[in-house]
């Protein structure tokens, strides 16, 4: 699989640590929402880096692609993407990679989604895949966050769970709760899966992202609720990804 | 043997490098692990990128399934740990959607 060079042609701040990038590839085949592509940062002396970033955006003709980059702190190659990069640069970039954690528009059993904070990257393309393509799947999504300042894409989700054939849409906050907020700041727990999620008789399939723990997590509750683990797609994400 | 030092990632991390070797997607590829049997898809195994190369292990029994270093352009792939890894054929990058 071929290095292909993308092209800034705009960026987002998402929240005051994360950026979206938006890229146009000319020679981009097309992707699937949930895969993700690899972006390789060379320096002038050959050390080169390589980290994965899921794509945010939806398929499109116009050869876009969008990323989300969460800061993180010493971090190698995201600091450089959420503070240094500018419209007009170029990415090296491989991909699209995966088939595994993906959802096609032909697909239309229920979806229930649960992203544990930047892991909402994935699962936002494939909302935004239902809505593009006018699919009726049923999807809910659980979306765990540290603090409302710290969720991707509030004007979009809010669109999309606000209008006709919504996409159902429950916040849980581990940390700050907005005011008034009726359930007390915590990891999701059987209560919230058991309110806020497809029940296992309807047989949904389960998209679960985000790092390590919370997948682990998340993925335990799911089981233990009724969901079948053959109906139950992971991904997983965290610093560790240091490849050269 | 059970891992709680969330530690590792899974076969999506691997993924980018593993297609650039094979040709092909390997996520939804099915591998066998040589320790316990169980046949997973490679998306699901526990993935160690923290190592000077990249370590699979089998997701039921921890064993380890793959490694990969990648030195001096050579990549060395150790699969020893699966009995057989089945690649979807039909599924060739490059080849268009």
């Amino acid at each position: 699989m071929m290095w292909r060079v993308g092209t800034v042609v705009a960026l987002q701040d998402e929240t005051a640590t994360a950026r979206t990038i938006t890229l146009k590839v000319p020679d981009w085949p097309g992707h699937i929402a949930g895969q993700h592509v690899d972006v390789r940062l060379t320096a002038s002396d050959g050390y080169s880096a390589v980290r994965s970033y899921s794509i945010a955006s939806a398929p499109n003709a116009e050869k876009r692609v969008e990323l989300t980059v969460e800061r993180l702190p010493n971090g190698e190659v995201s600091p450089y993407l959420t503070q240094e990069l500018a419209v007009g640069d170029r990415l090296e970039l491989r991909g699209p990679i995966g088939g595994w954690f993906v959802w096609r528009t032909q697909q239309t059993e229920p979806i229930q989604l649960i992203a544990g904070g930047s892991g909402i990257v994935p699962l936002m393309a494939m909302i935004r895949s239902r809505a593009s393509t006018g699919s009726t799947a049923p999807f809910r999504l659980l979306y765990s966050v540290r603090e409302p300042g710290a969720v991707f894409y509030r004007d979009d989700l809010l669109a999309l769970s606000d209008c006709y054939n919504k996409v159902s849409l429950t916040y849980a906050y581990t940390r700050i709760p907005p005011k008034d907020w009726p359930r007390p700041p915590g990891r999701i727990d059987a209560a919230l899966i058991a309110d806020a999620t497809w029940p296992s008789n309807l047989a949904p399939t389960c998209f679960v992202c985000g790092p390590t723990s919370f997948v682990e997590g998340a993925t335990d509750l799911l089981i233990a609720s009724g969901h079948g683990r053959d109906k139950i797609r992971t991904e997983r994400f965290g610093p560790t990804g240091d490849r050269k | 043997m059970s891992s709680h030092t969330y530690d590792y990632l899974d076969g999506n991390a691997a993924a980018g490098e593993l297609s650039a070797i094979f040709g092909m997607d390997v996520t939804i590829a099915e591998s066998q692990c040589a320790h316990c049997g169980a046949i997973k898809r490679f998306a699901e195994a526990h993935v160690y990128m923290q190592a000077p190369g990249v370590v699979a292990r089998c997701a039921v029994c921890q064993h380890v399934l793959l490694r990969l270093v990648k030195a001096r352009q050579r990549a060395f792939l150790d699969l020893r740990g699966m009995t057989c890894l089945i690649l979807d054929t039909s599924r060739f990058l490059e080849s268009g959607r």
